[in-house]
Formats: structure tokens, sequence, C-alpha cells
């Protein structure tokens, strides 16, 4: 009668530790999964994603606490135990796991709120899900509706514009200096994780090459492999500048390796093409002193914190609206939900009256197909007129919001009032 | 007429450059689009202002002060849509169209009356050498915009305190290519205009150069500029240093349109 319920079923970055999530992750991709719970007769439409930070399921069926497990065991298998299902797969249903699909659509649910990569993750994620045909009616309209709700918050929001950790704050920076980073070197003095993670970011921003700089030659070699560029000597440093733009340095010196001298004549052949240097030793590697040349930059880590801090706060306020946008249209969404609901309803209600009515015209006027095209075009008139004005009192009753009872509720009334549970033979007897 | 069409493109400037502060401080994107659509239709109804002004008066309207500072801020908003739509430049116009409506605000206040051309002034250098001079002036009035809009933004850089133009305004390297492109295509015109000032000169008055004031200042100007250049394109200056030099150029240019009429006699001064 009702319609499907919609569960989301997943872990995240926030309830689930790392290592659980690893378990769950689908690495060999989505065919096989999918397949898989096409085989499954109590869920009907069905949709997966794993990201890095997430694994999720979206289905639709009618009993929820079967489904779920039989979903869970279908995925999972004996990847993850009863106990760590209930304490970390969180459940949505209904109009909670629409919103919590919007959230994690418009990256209000990502680890970097606002980030752009989940949308593309979630597109893909359907694109596999349509071609194995595991999307109906109901999960179709809610993903297309998820896209367009991120596109939103994208557009009306300024909610992706600001850089939340120290390493994209690099990429902030060095993108208000040099405009493109197309074309332009890195140099990676040392190798620490945030300095490979900025160097990751900027890569993603197109720098051309990455130079490795460090104390044992061999940890270069290494790390200029992962990002095809090249191992130079710590010797060589200076050298270096002259063909390099930006320089990330956290070497474990505890003094200075790079000074304003070391730099001013650089600048000269550089033909004062700028330098952007970004110091997240502790303690310093370069010369706070080096900031003071022209066209020269240098940001530390307390610096470049200070960016992260003020962008938080602007994007906290972003937040706020992106959350105003998704409580929009979850609403809206609930109403398209509450109405497909007693849409059933409202078809058997029309043709059961049609019937009734049509049955009565030809047992007086005899068959309506017999009859000549004027008479018979008046006569369905009459039909159509006659349906509509009794179904104008129950249809009224259904989509009237101003009831002090549920949706549900009213259908049921309407079923009952009008015999539409009774079977075929009792109605005939009516 | 003519001065109903200044008079209407004065107001379209006046929307304009508010709708331009309203995207400079909301960054909505539709604004923008608004705010350049005005500006452009203020530009079309000016363009329509000085043509009429030049069949009303007979002549190429750049010969009193209002005739010259309205053209002035003609060519300033022509040079500015002229490259507008090749690159654009975050913010630039909410700079430009501020500059362009201070000077029709100046064109507004000074007299309207048209003054008949004295005979020996009467050639075909009066079009030609004002116009390329006023044209330089304008390309060389957004190097100095670009200049300003550097120094604001390499100082919030430098200094690591972010407020109002951090994140509104464009890269440094997209304003310093500003500066790039408007120096080299500013200095070759102002530079003609120059050689043809001194043609016409020796037409009018039988030597090419007779060390006026305005004349004066206009070669101090071009060495300004030609310095600025030189730093620029041969010795390898950019960023800061060159736009502290395309601010102190142009407001020797400033000068020699204003300061020398106002303060010091010589044979240019009926002109502006």
């Amino acid at each position: 009668m009702s319609r499907d319920a919609i569960v989301l079923l997943g872990v995240n970055h926030k309830t689930t530790p790392l290592a659980v999530r690893e378990k769950l992750a689908l690495s060999a991709g989505y065919e096989d999964p999918l397949r898989s719970l096409g085989q499954l007769s109590l869920i009907n439409e069905y949709y997966l994603l794993s990201t890095c930070n997430r694994v999720e399921v979206l289905f639709t069926c009618r009993h929820v606490e079967q489904a779920q497990q039989l979903v869970m065991t279908t995925l999972f298998g004996s990847a993850i135990t009863e106990g760590e299902i209930d304490k970390y797969v969180y459940r949505y249903e209904n109009i909670e796991a629409v919103e919590h699909l919007f959230l994690v659509a418009a990256s209000l649910d990502s680890m970097i709120v606002g980030e752009a990569q989940i949308l593309g993750q979630l597109k893909e994620a359907y694109r596999y899900a349509a071609k194995a045909g595991s999307t109906g009616f109901v999960l179709n309209k809610l993903l297309h509706k998820s896209f367009s709700v991120a596109k939103r918050v994208r557009t009306e929001t300024r909610i992706g514009a600001h850089a939340v950790s120290v390493s994209y704050a690099a990429v902030e920076l060095a993108r208000k200096i040099f405009g493109e980073l197309a074309g332009k070197k890195v140099m990676l003095v040392g190798a620490g994780e945030m300095a490979e993670l900025a160097a990751e970011h900027l890569v993603g921003q197109g720098v051309e090459e990455v130079v490795v700089a460090n104390r044992t030659l061999q940890r270069a070699v290494q790390l200029a492999r992962c990002y095809n560029g090249r191992a130079v000597s710590l010797e060589e440093l200076v050298d270096q500048l002259l063909y390099v733009d930006i320089i990330i340095s956290s070497t474990g010196s505890p003094d200075l390796i790079l000074t304003k001298k070391d730099v001013r004549p650089v600048m000269r052949e550089r033909r004062n093409r700028p330098l952007f240097f970004i110091d997240i030793a502790v303690p310093r590697d370069l010369d706070p002193a080096i900031n003071t040349l022209d066209n020269v930059y240098l940001y530390d880590v307390d610096d470049l914190m200070h960016v992260v801090e003020m962008n938080k706060t602007e994007r906290d306020r972003e937040a706020i609206k992106a959350q105003r946008i998704i409580a929009e249209e979850k609403l809206k969404f609930g109403k398209w939900l509450s109405s497909i609901e007693s849409t059933p309803t409202i078809i058997q209600l029309r043709s059961t009256i049609e019937q009734h009515v049509r049955f009565e015209v030809e047992k007086t006027m005899g068959r309506i197909g017999d009859m000549d095209g004027a008479a018979q075009q008046s006569l369905e008139k009459m039909i159509a007129a006659i349906t509509s004005k009794v179904l104008y009192p129950p249809l009224h009753f259904l989509k009237s919001e101003s009831h002090h009872t549920s949706l549900p509720e009213r259908i049921k009334t309407v079923r009952e009032l009008f015999l539409l549970d009774r079977n075929k033979d009792d109605q005939e007897m009516s | 007429m003519s001065f109903l069409l200044f008079q209407s493109s004065l107001v379209i400037y006046i929307c304009s450059t508010a709708a331009y502060f309203v995207f400079f401080f909301t960054r909505k994107t539709r604004i923008r689009r608004i705010s350049r659509l005005i500006f452009t239709v203020a530009f079309l109804v000016h363009t329509a202002n000085i043509i009429v002004r030049a069949t009303e008066t007979g002549h190429t309207p750049i010969v009193s002060h209002h005739e010259t500072v309205t053209f002035f801020s003609w060519s300033v908003a022509c040079c500015y849509l002229s490259f507008r739509w090749r690159y654009t430049v975050k913010n630039l116009g909410v700079f430009i169209s501020t500059l362009v409506l201070a000077l029709m605000f100046v064109a507004a206040f000074s007299s309207r009356v048209a003054i008949p051309l004295p005979p020996m002034m009467q050639s075909w250098w009066l079009p030609v050498h004002a116009s390329v001079t006023l044209f330089a002036d304008g390309f060389l009035a957004i190097a100095c915009i670009g200049g300003i809009m550097y120094l604001l933004q390499e100082r919030e850089l430098k200094q690591k305190r972010f407020g109002l133009f951090y994140s509104r305004l464009p890269s440094l390297e997209s304003l310093d290519k500003l500066n790039h492109h408007c120096l080299s295509i500013g200095f070759p015109l102002y530079t003609l205009g120059l050689i043809t000032g001194s043609l016409w000169a020796k037409q009018a008055w039988g030597a090419y150069w007779h060390w006026d004031p305005k004349e004066t200042w206009s070669l101090v100007t071009w060495f300004l500029y030609a310095a600025t250049v030189h730093q620029r394109f041969t010795v390898g200056w950019r960023g800061r240093r060159v736009a502290i030099l395309s601010i102190i150029a142009f407001l020797s240019i400033l000068f020699t349109l204003w300061g020398i009429s106002f303060l010091l006699e010589g044979i240019h001064t009926y002109v502006a």
C-alpha cells in the first residue's frame, strides 16, 4: 500500500576509526557488490558509495530490519562483527536518509568541509548503479536531487572558497602570488608529512615539476619518484633557487639553512620573478628576514595557521547558509515523497469510482462503444465530470496539510471508507 | 543635445559604479554581470555624446577643458573595455568605473562653452595628436590603477594581515601582467602623441619645440615612463617597484593635464 522505506546505512570518518573503515571499503570496485545486492529480493532499489572517508549503502525496502541484516552480510560478510555494526554503522530512514545524502553531496559531512571531490565520487558511484540498473523511480529522483542541491550550495554559498588545512592554505597563498600554478616548479627541502601533503595539493593544481632536496639523497630519490620529479642534494639548495618558484622547507635542522644573504643575489638573476617560501619546520629553517626582500614571500607555520583560522570562521558562516538550503530542499523532497505515498491510493480510488459510474451509465444507456460519436463524447465527459466531483472531497482530505492526523492515517481512512482493500469478489458483491 | 547625452551618461556611470561597489562587497556574480552591462551602456551613451559634440562644434571635441576631460574618461573606459573581453582582472571594474566617474564629475563642473578654434589650429593634427595622447593616457591610467591594486594586495600578503582586499583582488601575477600590457601599449602611444604634437607645432608655430611648460612636463613624463619601461623590460624590475613608478608617472600626467594650466602660463593653456 504505502511506499517502500528509504534506508541509508554507512560508516564515515566521524563515527568509525580508519582500521574499521579500511575493512569495509569496497576496494574492488562497485560492480561485484552491486551484483550481489541484486540477488536480494528484500530490497528494490539500491546504490553504493565508497570513498576513503566513507562507505554508504542506500536502498529501498519493505522490511527494514531484515533487509539491513541481509545487506550487511551480503556486502561485508565476516569483515565486520555484529558488535561493530551496532557500534559504528549509522542508519537513517526516509527523510533523514534524504537529508544525510544531501549533506554528503554538498560536502558538509566531509572531513574537509566544502571540498569539491565528493560530488564527483557520488556521481561516479551513481553511474555504476545506473549501469547495473539498480536504481529506480525513487532513488533516481533522490540522487539527481542531491546533485542539484550540491550545485545550489556551491553557487549560493562560498563554502568551497576557503582553505582550511595548512597544506591547502599554502596552495591558496601560492595562487594569490602566482595566479595560475601551471608551469611553476616546487622544491621540497626535507621530507615531512605536511610538506608532502602540500606538494600533493600543488601537483593537483598543475605544478610542472617537483624537486626534492634532502640530507640523505636516497630518501630524496624515493620521494622524487612519487611525483616524477628529480632529487638534488642539500648543498645545491641555493643554486636550485634559480629554477624553482615555490620552496617548502621542513628539515629537522636546528639552524637556519637559508638566509637573506643567500636569497638576495638570486633575485637579481631570476629577474625578480617571485619566490614563495613556506617554512613548516620547527625550529624554523628559513631566515624570517627573507620576507623583507622584494618579490619574495615567506610564510611559516604560524602564518599558515593564521590563514586557516581566518578561513574557518568564514567557512562556518557559509556552512550555516548551506544548512538552510539543505533544510529547504529536504522539506521539498519530503513533500514529493509523501505525494508518491498517496499516489497508488488516488489512482485506485479514481478507477474504482469511474468503474462504478460507467457501470451505472451503461446499465441505463446501453454500451457506450455502440453509440455514435457525439453522444459517446458527451457521455464520456459526463463520466469524467461525475468521477472528479466524487473524487474531490477524499483528495482534498488527503492533500490538505491542516489535519491533525498523519498522511498514512489519512490514507488508511480513505481506503477504509471506499473499501479499497477489499478483494475483488467482495467489491463486486457490494 | 550633446549636453543631454553627457548628463545621461554621467547618471548611468553613477549607477554602474554603485553596482560595481555592491559587487565588490557582496561578491555576487549576478551583480557583476549587471554592473558590466550598465557600464557598457554608459560607455555607448558617452560615445554618442562625443560624436554629437563633434558635429555641434564642427571640430574634434578635444579643445576645451570640459571636452578634454570628457574624452580622457571615455578613453579610459574604452581601453578598459578593449581588453576586458580578452582577459579578466578580478574586480578591476570597481576601480576603473570610479576613476571614469571621477573624471566625468570634473568634466561636469567645468565650462561647457565651445571654444571656437583659431585658424592656425584647424589642422588634421588636432584629432591625431589629441586623441592619440589621450588614449595613451587611458592605458597609462589603467597601469596606475593596476599599480595601486598591486600595492594593496602585496601589502596584505607581505604583512600577513588579510583584510578587505586579500580575497577580492586578483593575484599579484595578473596585476603585474596588467601593468606589462598597459605599459607596452601606453608608452608607444604616448611617444607617438609627443611626436605628432611636435610636428603639429612645426606646422602651426614654425618650430618643433617651444619649451613651454606643458611641453616640458610632457617630456618629463615621457622620461619617467621611459625609465619605467626600461627598468621593466631590460633590467627586469617587476612588482612593487614598477607599480610605484607607474603611479608616480601617472601623477605626472595629471599634473601635465591640470597643474600646468592652473599654475603656469603657456601657449597650450587654451587647451585644457
